[in-house]
């Protein structure tokens, strides 16, 4: 392959480097990025177990059996059952639901407002994006779970509480990404054109700012969910978060694993590699994304 | 510089204002009394005028600008009074778990950085190879692992390996004595706690060595030194590590502010009295004034240690003190 010496040959070289379809281009992405790859794949099993999980499941998750409680792993209970009897396999199974859940609700509905309120303030620009970055600047210094328990603390326990409480912290650091993305963006010509054409100030930041810094929102989007779960487990461990009999992973490891850590191990062990994994695939996937998205941000 | 100093000094104020104001207000949001609650435990009836009474005491019968004024005012002259829910002061009820959660933090930093900084080398040294690749895997991990999950799996393993070299079960003890009293007890108290947070904490540490070393090591004078026939050892250890540990050590800073927050969760799990679980309670209690000393503590170590970091990087980087 020769370099190409006018514009049609560059064009018909590009072109020719371009993938055929969808498929070539997800293999090339997973020879480029194993691990990458790996981490689509844990969250493809994740989302389909979560939708299926009426099919894979073999027993009702919230059904207590009092006449088989800590019953060691086995043909019947492949994982085990609880202190209530409960087969651990099926809650893992159910719990993908609820994790899932707010992983994405909270990171979705947080990159949001943190991708408008990050771009509304680089466009404003002067004494808005200074107020702006001061209030940026106390949400950024309490450390995540500190504010997530204090709206639990107003909002009380629950899935959608949870949601809220998670979603909150995550405003402010996407907000701050997306910002400084932005305001290169705020420099170039087609935003003196939009505005020179009278277009409103949501217009220029809905339609010409937003899709503009869009590489850098889902890198945190995929970011948020892997934390968000994490964060999610974390709050329901210390009876904040979700609550019995809802089957969440977090829930699974509170109280009963720690008491009965040393009689039934497999209440504690299993939960946790579901949580661990989870969140190991949606890193590794972020990871991947930003390495293909924004190789700029790669060394962050 | 000075003036640079004077003006980075000058902005933590605002963030300070602004945490205590968040933090005042949502503590007010919380549904529930602490006057009511310690009475009658949040249910059963009690004589409204006792419950006044209380409030008056408390001083929370006061319009929530002038609250607010007070603590504003008693926070600059660093005067905490006293916890709402015990009655006593913050600063001895502080100081009682203070030192316990500082020593975690303090040894879960060290276990970071020990794990940290070799790790990160070898991997960018070696990069693209296998070492790589579990190094990366091993740090990955340290992020996914909730490090509650990791405290329960140390303890079992503590409870098996006892078991069954013992005879019988072993925990770790968890009544505080200080360092210096028994080294011992405290260490076998403290130690696993202290690997649980740092090996996470370890984890965003690895990937920044190994990214930064990764930089580094593209320089022209990190190939001056290869030309000139310097050893693999020297040119890592005298010439690229020392340039690429600045973002190495921001960002243990940084982590180590909000590591305080982390402990939050790993004290519940191996039943530890410090910090953490003091604001869990606090919270729940409705101990406004307790909840609001504790916040403002992890905000301040957090806003000093940003401040710390932001003068080293412009006495360090002239360019930084001009933008």
């Amino acid at each position: 392959m020769t370099i190409a010496t006018d514009l049609g040959t560059s064009i018909e070289l590009t072109d020719e480097r371009k993938p055929r379809s969808r498929l070539a281009a997800t293999v090339r992405f997973a020879r480029r990025n194993p691990l990458g790859a790996a981490g689509a794949a844990v969250i493809i099993v994740m989302v389909v177990v979560a939708a299926f999980a009426d099919f894979i499941a073999p027993y009702n998750p919230v059904a207590n059996a009092f006449d088989r409680m800590h019953e060691p792993p086995s043909l019947e209970n492949w994982l085990g059952t609880d202190q209530y009897g409960r087969d651990v396999f099926s809650r893992i199974v159910y719990g993908s639901r609820t994790a899932l859940l707010v992983g994405f609700a909270s990171s979705f509905v947080g990159a949001t407002l943190g991708l408008v309120l990050g771009v509304a303030s680089a466009y404003f620009g002067g004494k808005i994006d200074l107020i702006f970055q001061r209030i940026l600047d106390v949400f950024m210094a309490f450390p995540l779970i500190i504010l997530a328990l204090s709206v639990i603390a107003i909002f009380g326990t629950g899935a959608e509480n949870v949601i809220i409480a998670i979603t909150i912290p995550f405003i402010p650091r996407c907000a701050r990404v997306v910002r400084s993305s932005a305001l290169a963006i705020r420099e170039l010509p087609y935003i003196d054109a939009a505005r020179a054409n009278g277009f409103s100030h949501a217009r220029i930041i809905l339609r010409h700012m937003v899709p503009n810094v869009m590489a850098p929102f889902l890198i945190m989007i995929t970011a948020f969910v892997g934390q968000a779960i994490l964060l999610e487990a974390s709050l329901s461990y210390l009876g904040l978060g979700v609550q019995e009999p809802t089957p969440a992973w977090g829930l699974m490891l509170q109280g009963g694993a720690e008491e009965y850590a040393e009689s039934a191990p497999w209440i504690a062990i299993f939960p946790g590699i579901a949580i661990s994994l989870a969140v190991f695939g949606f890193s590794l996937f972020g990871d991947a994304l930003r390495d293909e998205l924004d190789p700029r941000l790669r060394s962050q | 510089m000075y003036q640079y100093v004077l003006k980075r000094l000058l902005l933590m104020i605002p963030t300070l204002l602004g945490a205590a104001l968040l933090v005042f207000l949502l503590l007010r949001l919380v549904p529930g009394d602490v006057c009511v609650l310690r009475m009658t435990g949040g249910a059963g009836y009690v004589d409204p005028k006792a419950i006044a009474l209380c409030r008056s005491e408390l001083g929370l019968d006061r319009s929530y600008v002038v609250q607010f004024l007070t603590f504003i005012w008693d926070f600059v002259r660093f005067d905490f009074g006293k916890s709402m829910w015990t009655g006593r002061p913050i600063t001895e009820e502080v100081g009682l778990r203070f030192e316990l959660s500082l020593q975690i933090a303090i040894m879960a930093t060290i276990t970071a950085i020990m794990l940290a900084i070799p790790l990160g080398t070898i991997s960018a040294v070696k990069q693209n190879t296998w070492i790589d690749y579990v190094v990366r895997g091993f740090s990955i991990a340290g992020i996914a692992m909730p490090s509650f999950w990791l405290g329960i799996l140390i303890i079992l393993g503590l409870l098996i390996t006892t078991k069954s070299v013992f005879g019988s079960p072993w925990m770790p003890p968890i009544k505080y004595v200080p360092i210096w009293v028994d080294p011992l007890y405290n260490l076998s108290m403290t130690i696993f706690p202290a690997l649980a947070t740092g090996y996470r904490y370890s984890a965003v540490a690895t990937r920044m060595t190994r990214s930064a070393l990764l930089e580094v090591l593209r320089e022209d004078y990190v190939r001056t030194a290869r030309a000139k026939g310097l050893v693999q050892k020297l040119i890592i250890r005298r010439h690229a590590l020392r340039n690429a540990l600045l973002p190495v050590v921001t960002i243990i800073g940084i982590e180590f502010a909000f590591l305080m927050g982390g402990l939050v969760v790993t004290e519940q799990v191996f039943n530890l009295n410090g910090l953490g679980k003091l604001f869990v309670a606090s919270v729940s209690n409705h101990d406004y004034t307790m909840t609001q000393a504790l916040v403002m503590l992890v905000v301040t170590i957090f806003v000093v240690t940003n401040f710390v970091v932001d003068i080293i990087y412009a006495w360090l980087d002239p360019r930084i003190r001009y933008k």
